[in-house]
């Protein structure tokens, strides 16, 4: 099982977290302090497995995860789950995440935090791997992006209709 | 209503979006708490409109104020109504807001069930798909149990999609609502082979989790688990299901013995790392369960070390270097689990992990450290531990360090100070750890340096010494504050310096330096300890003083102290003053005695008297209730028999002189027994290593002769140990070395001497190869004094599981639902619960029809349901029907085949002979399955091993049909030990084969199918002969193993006496099982028909039934009687635990049919399984047997039987068959005798015989069933 993913910055600046136990908030951003802490001391070229935070769990989770620029990408799982498979996991997200922002950086995760929500509810459900065929993943992101603008579109239209004298572009004024 | 839209919309292009709150708070970075407070106050007045796209708006920002930490609950209700909106874009913000904030104590969530119903059930799949993944993250107990029927339907529904996404939910379910297990486990069990690779992954995934923590209740899906893996090629699936075997090979050795192949392949052939470890991974976990030492898997080890060598030191130029260091993490990791049980395969890497010690990450450098701990070795500890001092001395950061000193520790002190052969070098050692700077663990020190002292007699003087030195330079370590920590060891030194202080060169110097004004800098309880060691101290230098004519010296000492104590008198600190006045008083009057020449010395020592003993901490709990104590009993009542067996002597099966086997007086006896303890004692004060381990050891203490007259090895210190904090250890390095070597050398000489002397060459045991451990002398006689314990401690029974663990209600046994027809149906209180109300709206599954039931009080619902359910019925005898079919067509083809039926029996046909007609086991559910799996097992292989080679035996020999059964029997003749076989024995067996014709005769049976037992008794019968002289002994009697059951003037029946627990098969494939064979004998002249069998199932034995039938159907015999015609029946019982007897009242319902009449009749019986038949006769080889013993996982327990008048030999024999022992080895009137349990206890007897009395000691690794099989023993043999 998954216990946590977390996406913090280089400076501790949380960008997605996803707990699949349950933390009260001010225990949530204290379990993303000392991961940070934990995590931002070592080199990027040391192991990238971490013996449990002693926050969440304790001695049977371990924290894995990864460093891409300016972003670290932390999984806490427990002896279920492969440390190298979740080493590969982390490297699918990233991908997903890539193909569906198009070069993603780390501002697309902080504008878009829904939609990378919505990705990996893709990948991980509940605490347990969902999909690791990362065509699947983005195939199905696309198909709620697909029926979301549709549904935006209808929601335009019916604007448009009643708008029509006032602005014709007032939807992208927001 | 158009008005409303427009201006909803036009309110929300005013308002912020996400995006603009990200902006703001990123452009606010001064007052980020003050513009977010705003916004709240924004998005509170957002949610109070009407319009769904504004309070969705508002929700998503809500969501990523909750990631910066903001508490969002109070927002709860306006989640749920954006959940609640027909919108998939909204519904999908609100979903992914509750899945962030809610939990199972938001109470708005009982507000859900409906609304998530609905989604559930909606056309469109996602917005099913997002109410699964919403529902995952706060599914609760209530609703999972309102909603477990809808999600298991779901796990059928047409789109891979959403049946993913429902079986993966299902395992939340679960842990919530642990009844849904049950019901919903076939249908779970289905998706193993869903078309879809996800659904399948997801299936995987879900019972992986399941049984990771229940293993022994997925045990049976093993097959289907093995042809997944031997099948798919998704890793991820390989990787879940190769994990999941690592968890269930340790319950089942054949399975690891299916897989090792497969293993093997795979890690030869996956390019992918991740398989390749969790494959190395599971290998390992296989050849932990299976008994180490095999020869053919030597070869697998091999493979494993080496990939994970290649894993540890190879770095790959293509992969990033921290996933690298990943592999090599997971390399070392591995290899620690190997170490346990290889450490031979692992030691010669020792280079390798030492390597490790340098790497520049810390995990790594931790994980090595932790393979350290299990490599060292007598021969290895200094230098591996020099290694480690010098990365003390290297290492920056106080964590690592503190941990390298842990470590130290922790491998010096391992299993009782095992390793350590020169204790001055391990004193040093911890003298040196002194000196590190700012260190916590200081007070780790300190304990090992008491313990040590304590513990090591020899090493008192040495540890005095330095002790003295530490007090002496006392400033060095607390001249800094940064050496807190380390000061603790100054309470040892005080300690150790006082208690043994008549070790100490000069008493008056460490005195004077415990009294140095600066120790009131210290923490209390350390001045406390200097305060009373000095009393200590005092009185030793006042004896050394008194000899001495000039009593000034003694006078001047007690100055010393009254003028240093008043100092510690005004202390801080309570105990230090309360101490300080008392012994500044006592000194005082001793100083006003000294000037009356007053010789007061020895009542001043006499303070300090007696000597200390470590009591381990646990002691006190495992006191045991001595035999026979009953705390709740009247105290009055007359005392109990147990103390008469206190006194047998403790140490059985020593191989004891034949003179202890002599007849012997009782007074002789004790006298005896005096003189063997006294001869015991002064063997053991002489053996350096004997661990001192009962109470009496203070005792044995004073009266032996102890360590003192030992000579003691004396080291020349070459360096004076007199600056503390300058490296000395090394020095003994070389010193060991050079012993070793002299050691050798001398060895050598010696050896040649002998061979000189005894040219015999039997006693060939020092081999002059490479120096082995056990070569490797001490160079200090040491006496190590284990912690006290009280006599017979409990074994350790402290590992309890945490109480509070979700999955211990998912310990359920699914295996009678394994094929889903309802063999074992669901009880009614089992199904999934619908809601009544709902009833017809819900889709419903075809297995949930008869919910309805249950549900629905209207009438024609209820009927409508009934239908239902018929129709299911016949559907499922169908499938049923179906599934038998190919079942035999699968047995028939593995008898063409030629292969052994093992546990096929439950789905032969009954064959009705006129001779026998043989039932086999009713065909339970469980049965079929756990002979599948059985079936599956068996084909494993690799047939090498002697015991896999028994079991097929035994197998064949129990087979059902009588064909196998008796063509088998005489070809596992042969299994039995031939080689030992002598004449004689060949012709007692004749004999019993006559015994066996009369007795055949007797019992009016020609079956053939009893050859097997009989078989069996003899194999018992001749092996208790075997090894001993049989010329002139006389046959044995005849034993018949059938006892009468119950009888009346129709029916008389049988039951299998001793060997009531006849079927060896079914026992040793399922340890919970045994089988009784009852004998049905028809008495009277009318035809018995009818017969019905019952027994009232205890909690701990059931009879196994058919399926459909409820827990207290009968079972009905399948033969009917003629007059005079006898048939037998068999019975298969399930048992929890076999340690204890078990009775179970039963009933034989019949009808007796005249020519013109018919009657109903019945009998009451009563079965009682001895735990005796729990017991299989199984040969075991002497050398075996002795390593059994010396294992020391034995308690042991004996009996005495007065007046037995039959030969030795019968004895034996009737031990033998009516207690399944087999004879390991005899002499003379002494035999030792070994049996084991269906369960794999190992039971082990040294009877010894002189004139009638007959003691029988025993040793088992159940206390329990031992007691209850030698009172059995005891009871067989009151009767004759």
């Amino acid at each position: 099982m998954i216990k946590a993913i977390l996406i913090f910055n280089n400076h501790g600046k949380p960008r997605l977290i996803r707990f699949y136990q349950y933390f009260a908030e001010d225990m949530q951003q204290q379990i993303i302090r000392e991961t940070f802490h934990l995590v931002s001391k070592r080199d990027d070229n040391v192991c990238n497995f971490l013996e449990g935070g002693s926050l969440i769990g304790g001695s049977d989770y371990k924290l894995i995860y990864r460093h891409y620029a300016t972003l670290y990408f932390v999984f806490c799982v427990d002896s279920s789950e492969s440390e190298l498979g979740i080493l590969d996991l982390i490297q699918v997200f990233v991908e997903t995440l890539d193909k569906c922002f198009e070069n993603v950086c780390e501002l697309d995760l902080i504008f878009h935090m829904d939609k990378v929500h919505y990705i990996l509810q893709e990948v991980v459900m509940g605490g347990m791997v969902l999909e690791t065929n990362m065509n699947e993943i983005v195939a199905q992101v696309e198909v709620q992006n697909r029926m979301e603008k549709s549904e935006s579109h209808m929601e335009r239209m019916l604007l448009r209709r009643h708008l029509e004298p006032l602005s014709p572009h007032s939807h992208e004024l927001g | 209503m158009a008005l409303k839209i427009v201006k909803g919309s036009i309110d929300r292009m005013f308002d912020k979006n996400l995006q603009d709150l990200v902006r703001g708070i990123r452009n606010h970075k001064e007052d980020e708490a003050k513009y977010i407070s705003t916004c709240i106050d924004e998005i509170k007045q957002e949610l109070k409109q009407d319009n769904i796209a504004v309070k969705a708006n508002a929700v998503c920002k809500l969501t990523y104020l909750q990631m910066l930490g903001y508490d969002v609950s109070w927002a709860a209700f306006n989640i749920v109504e954006v959940m609640s909106s027909s919108k998939f874009t909204y519904k999908r913000i609100g979903y992914l807001a509750a899945s962030q904030c809610f939990h199972e104590s938001t109470d708005v969530i009982m507000l859900t069930t409906n609304q998530i119903r609905k989604d559930l059930s909606s056309p469109n799949q996602y917005d099913t798909g997002v109410a699964l993944t919403g529902l995952s993250c706060f599914v609760t107990p209530d609703l999972a149990r309102d909603l477990a029927n809808d999600i298991m339907t779901l796990m059928s529904h047409t789109k891979p999609y959403i049946r993913k996404k429902a079986v993966l939910i299902m395992y939340k379910v679960f842990l919530k609502y642990p009844e849904s297990l049950r019901p919903a486990f076939p249908r779970l069990k289905e998706k193993l082979e869903d078309p879809d690779p996800g659904v399948q992954s997801a299936a995987v995934n879900v019972i992986c989790e399941l049984a990771r923590r229940n293993p022994k209740n997925y045990l049976s899906l093993a097959p289907l688990f093995f042809k997944l893996m031997t099948s798919s090629t998704n890793n991820w699936v390989l990787i879940k299901i190769i994990k999941l075997f690592g968890a269930l090979t340790p319950l089942e050795p054949r399975l690891g013995k299916k897989l090792i192949e497969p293993l093997t392949n795979l890690i030869h052939s996956t390019s992918a790392m991740s398989l390749l470890y969790e494959c190395v991974n599971t290998v390992i976990a296989v050849l932990i369960s299976l008994s180490s030492g095999m020869p053919n898997h030597s070869a697998s080890i091999q493979l494993c070390v080496q990939k994970l060598r290649i894993l540890i030191e190879d770095s790959d130029q293509n992969c990033e270097p921290s996933v690298n260091a990943c592999m090599k993490y997971l390399g070392l990791l591995a290899m620690s689990k190997i170490l346990k049980t290889h450490p031979k395969s692992v030691q010669s890497h020792k280079d390798l992990i030492l390597q490790c010690l340098d790497d520049k990450d810390e995990s790594i450098r931790l994980r090595a450290l932790d393979l350290l701990y299990g490599m060292v070795s007598k021969k290895n500890l200094m230098e591996i531990v020099k290694k480690l001092m010098l990365h003390v001395d290297k290492a920056e950061g106080t964590t690592y360090r503190d941990e390298l000193l842990t470590k130290i520790i922790d491998i010096c002190s391992q299993s009782n100070y095992q390793y350590i052969t020169n204790f001055e070098w391990y004193i040093s050692i911890l003298v040196e750890l002194t000196r590190l700077e700012g260190t916590r663990h200081g007070h780790l020190i300190a304990s090992q340096m008491l313990d040590v002292a304590i513990r090591v007699k020899a090493i008192r003087v040495f540890a005095v010494a330095q002790m003295a030195t530490l007090l002496d330079n006392a400033h060095l370590l607390t001249g800094n504050v940064q050496r807190k920590g380390i000061c603790e060891v100054l309470y040892a030194a005080a300690w150790i310096c006082g208690e043994f202080s008549e070790h100490l060169d000069n008493p008056t110097q460490t005195l004077e330096a415990m009294l140095r004004p600066k120790v009131a800098t210290l923490p209390g309880h350390i001045q406390a300890v200097y305060v009373q060691n000095a009393a200590k101290l005092f009185a030793t230098v006042l004896k050394s003083q008194e000899g001495n004519t000039d009593s000034t010296a003694a006078q001047e000492t007690s100055q010393l102290m009254i003028d240093r104590l008043p100092l510690f008198v005004q202390s801080a600190n309570l105990e230090v003053q309360e101490r300080a006045s008392c012994i500044l008083q006592l000194v005082k009057y001793i100083q006003k005695l000294q000037q009356k020449d007053v010789e007061i010395a020895e009542e001043v020592i006499a303070l300090f008297a007696g000597e200390l003993n470590p009591v381990a901490p646990k002691a006190q709990k495992k006191v045991p209730v001595p035999e026979g104590l009953d705390l709740d009993a009247w105290i009055n009542e007359p005392p109990s028999e147990s103390e008469s067996e206190d006194e047998q002597p403790r140490a059985i099966f020593a191989k004891e002189e034949p003179k202890h086997s002599r007849p012997r007086h009782t007074e002789v006896d004790e006298k005896e027994l005096a003189k063997r303890r006294e001869a015991r004692k002064q063997e053991q004060a002489n053996n350096p290593f004997y661990i001192k381990s009962s109470p009496s050891s203070q005792k044995v203490y004073q009266e032996a002769p102890g360590v003192e007259h030992i000579p003691v090895v004396q080291i020349d210190l070459s360096v004076p140990l007199k600056v503390p904090g300058l490296p000395m250890s090394d020095q003994y390095v070389k010193l060991e070395e050079e012993r070793r070597q002299k050691d050798r050398a001398d060895k050598k000489k010696k050896e040649k001497k002998k061979r000189k002397e005894k040219r015999s060459g039997r006693g060939k045991r020092h081999d002059s190869g490479p120096e082995s451990e056990e070569d490797i002398t001490p160079a200090h006689m040491v006496d190590i004094v284990t912690e006290e314990m009280p006599e017979n401690a409990l074994p350790s029974d402290d590992d309890d599981k945490d109480p509070n663990d979700p999955h211990k209600a998912l310990d359920i046994d699914l295996d009678n639902l394994m094929e889903m027809a309802g063999r074992r149906p669901l009880a009614d209180s089992e199904k999934l619960p619908v809601r009544s109300h709902r009833a017809a709206e819900v889709l419903k599954s075809p297995a949930q029809d008869g919910d309805a039931e249950s549900a629905a009080s209207q009438e024609p619902k209820k009927k409508s349901s009934k239908e239902k359910r018929e129709k299911k019925k016949d559907k499922d005898r169908d499938r049923k029907k179906s599934k038998e079919d190919k079942k035999k067509k699968k047995k028939h083809k593995h008898e063409e085949k030629g292969e052994d039926l093992l546990g096929g029996q439950a789905e032969e046909p009954v064959v009705q002979s006129e001779a026998t007609s043989e039932v086999a086991a009713p065909p339970t559910s469980t049965t079929a399955e756990v002979s599948d799996l059985d079936f599956w097992l068996s084909n494993a292989p690799v047939p090498s091993n002697t015991q896999e080679a028994a079991t097929v035996v035994a197998a064949a020999e129990a087979a059902p049909t009588s064909e196998v059964a008796s063509g088998t029997a005489p070809d596992s003749e042969p299994d039995e030990p031939k080689d030992t076989e002598t004449e004689e024995t060949k012709s007692s067996k004749h004999k019993k084969k006559k015994q066996k014709k009369e007795k055949e005769e007797k019992e009016k049976k020609k079956k053939k199918k009893h050859h097997h037992h009989h078989h069996h008794s003899d194999g018992g019968g001749e092996e208790s002969v075997q090894n001993g002289t049989v010329e002139e002994e006389e046959p044995l009697p005849p034993m018949s193993n059938y006892c009468l059951l119950a009888e009346n003037s129709y029916i008389k029946m049988m039951m299998e006496d001793a060997d009531k627990v006849n079927d060896i098969q079914g026992n040793l494939q399922d340890g919970s099982q045994v089988v009784v064979s009852v004998i049905f004998e028809n008495k009277c002249d009318s035809f018995l028909k009818s017969m019905e069998f019952n027994v009232l199932d205890s909690l701990n034995s059931k009879l196994q039934r058919p399926e459909g039938s409820g827990p207290h159907d009968g079972l009905t015999v399948p033969f009917q009687l003629p007059p005079g015609v006898s048939n037998e029946a068999r019975f298969v019982f399930t048992m929890q635990s076999i340690i204890t007897p078990q009775k179970l009242k039963g009933t034989l319902t019949f009808i007796v049919k005249n020519e013109d009449s018919s009657t109903h009749e019945k009998l009451d019986f009563k079965l009682h399984f001895t735990c005796t038949s729990y017991l299989i006769s199984t040969p075991c080889y002497s050398d075996a047997f002795a390593k059994l013993l010396e294992s020391g996982d034995l308690k042991c327990s004996s009996v005495k039987l007065e007046g037995v008048v039959m030969p030795f030999h019968h004895l034996l024999a009737r031990i033998c068959f009516r207690h399944h022992f087999s004879v390991v080895e005899r002499i003379d009137s002494c035999a030792s005798m070994y049996s084991r349990s269906i369960q794999d206890h190992h039971v082990c007897l040294l009877v010894k015989t002189s004139g009638q009395t007959v003691s029988i000691d025993a040793k088992c690794d159940e206390p329990t069933l031992l007691g209850n099989v030698l009172d059995e023993i005891k009871q067989t043999f009151s009767q004759c």
